[in-house]
């Protein structure tokens, strides 16, 4: 096989010469997630808070999303195709449904586990229902909503890649095009930047995550080093 | 001023919760709620900010019925402390503080003008402490925030379930007296529930003991350790509280009853330095030693342990001097005070057959007896008035 001799400045060389057709799927690629995931966190959530209202709204929600994200990718796609045609749109709507469940999932479980202190507290001081969730539910179950986010984001980074089979664009295009062609230049072309993006925003939502952890939440600054009371009076 | 008119409470289950209850909290007072776990104190507590509905009867404050107002408003006029503290730990000191404030729409400048008052009152300075979080303050600091919270929209009813049950036995005490004196500049309607008996004699101005959901008496300290209404009362008071109730039964005390059961102590190998630091933070100005066994070896006093304190390698053991006097569990309190008379003795060590440490009788413990066998020599004013 040719591919053998190939070199790491061949791989360089035709990205460079590609460089256009490759950045045009690359963002192909990000605007399907994110548009997918968006849509996701936009029903998402507010499926979760459903959820977390009542035991019934959550079995059959959680049941649902749940089938949704056992379905073979492929398969899911094929049948949005029958409905949908080929597009896109297609791609979008399938990651949409394929993230529904880790976010749905995480926001229930988030509400859920706010500490029974802080709502009777809140309760107790008045607060009603709704300021209760957006006051103090919904900040201190940000980090499980985020964690669901990162699941859902780098499940979509990996589905995306066989948008091309029902007609959508994206790094996975450069893949096929380069199985068709029996040429690894164009595969190593798409899966590489499709593998780093994964990797890249499963790193930078657990950071984000890490920080979205308000329950130990600490002042910053210098202010906090000397645990000492440095009152007396 | 709340009251409860014919107040019952059925659980779904057919739990009888509470039982015909009538009862009257008087408007300024400390109104203090206790009784065995289960008794439905704190289920008596919560019908007055609606967190619990009576199942028949009325809840009235200010003669309204509270039953017909909005739940949500009603809870923002009426402070409310928890044990969990459930401070919010998103929030910084001061965004929690103003919480309620902040829900009856006060404005900027007044709300932190009275969350930084109220911080100072209760000893957190707000330009320290106001931009800290829950999670950095220790748990006595973090109920002085709670209470800051309850007060902040300057409600005139307060309830406090359990407030400083969870608390170390020192910022207990510290809380309790901060309440005190607060409870004097601030004069508002508290209703308290505890199930610690030396909390509700300190603090209450009426105490209403319960018992399976019912209320076995209501009444002024004073009058349930003089006159308890039943067995169960008397058992709930303890016996120690209650050796005044009868003067022909009264007994010489023995040092057993007098003698403080938890001294400071040390064992014979803990180094100078820690020495002083226990007095320091016990605020005495003496140690006894004693070893695994119990057994007492001797006392340090504090001019002793600074006498040697430059030399490093040494223990207490080796600056302790042996005591000489001590008194024999079951020996009675004349006995004592007697030795202690004519030695010119500050404490006396009480110790039982097998040499073993029991307790110390101090001055101030003999100063305490007396206080409690005749309460009525001390005003209860003057006591509140300490510190």
């Amino acid at each position: 096989m040719e591919s053998e001799h190939l070199t790491f400045s061949d791989f360089l060389s035709y990205i460079s010469r590609n460089k256009d057709m490759l950045w045009e799927f690359f963002t192909q690629h990000i605007t399907m997630v994110v548009i997918g995931l968006g849509l996701a966190v936009i029903i998402g959530v507010p499926l979760g808070i459903l959820c977390s209202k009542n035991k019934w709204a959550a079995k059959i929600i959680l049941f649902i999303t749940n089938i949704l994200q056992v379905v073979p990718s492929l398969a899911m796609l094929v049948i949005l195709m029958l409905w949908l045609g080929l597009g896109t749109t297609t791609v979008m709507v399938g990651l949409f449904l394929y993230s529904l469940n880790p976010i749905t999932r995480n926001t229930y479980v988030g509400l859920q586990q706010v500490d029974a202190s802080y709502l009777e507290s809140g309760k107790g001081i008045g607060m009603s229902p709704f300021q209760l969730l957006i006051n103090v539910r919904f900040p201190l179950s940000l980090t499980y909503i985020m964690s669901g986010l990162r699941i859902a984001a780098v499940i979509a980074i990996g589905v995306v890649t066989i948008a091309p089979l029902v007609g959508g664009g994206g790094l996975g295009r450069e893949i096929y095009a380069g199985l068709n062609s029996n040429n690894s230049l164009r595969i190593f072309a798409g899966a590489i930047p499709a593998a780093v993006l994964a990797i890249v925003a499963d790193v930078v939502l657990g950071i984000l995550q890490r920080k979205m952890d308000l329950s130990k939440r600490k002042s910053g600054g210098a202010v906090t080093a000397p645990a000492k009371p440095q009152k007396t009076a | 001023m709340i009251v409860l008119e014919h107040v019952n409470k059925v659980y779904d289950n057919g739990f009888h919760a509470l039982k015909d209850i009538n009862l009257e909290f008087k408007k300024g007072e400390i109104s203090v709620l206790i009784g065995p776990s289960g008794c439905g104190k704190s289920t008596t507590m919560k019908l007055i900010n609606a967190l619990n509905t009576p199942s028949s009867g009325k809840v009235l404050i200010d003669g309204k019925d509270i039953s017909k107002m909005n739940p949500v408003e009603l809870r923002r006029n009426i402070g409310y402390v928890i044990q969990s503290v459930g401070l919010f730990p998103h929030m910084n000191i001061s965004k929690n503080a103003a919480v309620v404030p902040r829900l009856k729409k006060w404005d900027k400048e007044r709300t932190e003008q009275k969350v930084n008052e109220l911080l100072d009152m209760v000893g957190l300075d707000h330009t320290i402490y106001g931009t800290r979080y829950p999670s950095e303050l220790s748990g006595g600091q973090q109920q002085r925030v709670g209470v800051v919270r309850a007060l902040a929209a300057e409600p005139d009813i307060i309830l406090m379930d359990e407030p400083f049950s969870a608390l170390d036995p020192i910022s207990r005490e510290q809380l309790q007296d901060e309440l005190i004196r607060l409870q004097q500049e601030l004069n508002k309607t508290i209703i308290f529930v505890t199930h610690d008996m030396d909390e509700a004699i300190k603090i209450a101005d009426t105490i209403v003991l319960m018992k399976d959901g019912e209320v076995v008496q209501t009444g002024k300290p004073d009058s349930i350790l003089r006159h308890p209404a039943n067995d169960f009362v008397r058992d709930f008071i303890g016996s120690k509280r209650l050796q005044n109730e009868n003067e022909s039964t009264y007994e010489i005390p023995l040092v057993d009853e007098v003698m403080i059961t938890n001294p400071v102590t040390a064992f014979p190998s803990r180094g100078l330095a820690e020495a002083i630091k226990m007095m320091e933070m016990k605020r005495v100005d003496s140690l006894l030693i004693v070893d695994r066994n119990k057994q007492l070896q001797g006392a340090v006093s504090i001019y002793r342990v600074l006498d040697q304190y430059g030399e490093e390698g040494k223990t207490v053991a080796d600056v302790m001097h042996p005591v000489r006097f001590s008194v024999a569990s079951g020996s009675t309190l004349p006995q004592a005070i007697e030795i202690m008379d004519s030695h010119q003795l500050s404490n006396l060590p009480v110790i039982d057959s097998n040499n073993r440490f029991l307790g110390l009788i101090t001055r101030g413990s003999v100063v305490k007896h007396l206080a409690e066998v005749y309460p009525t020599i001390a005003p209860p004013e003057l006591s509140g008035e300490g510190e």
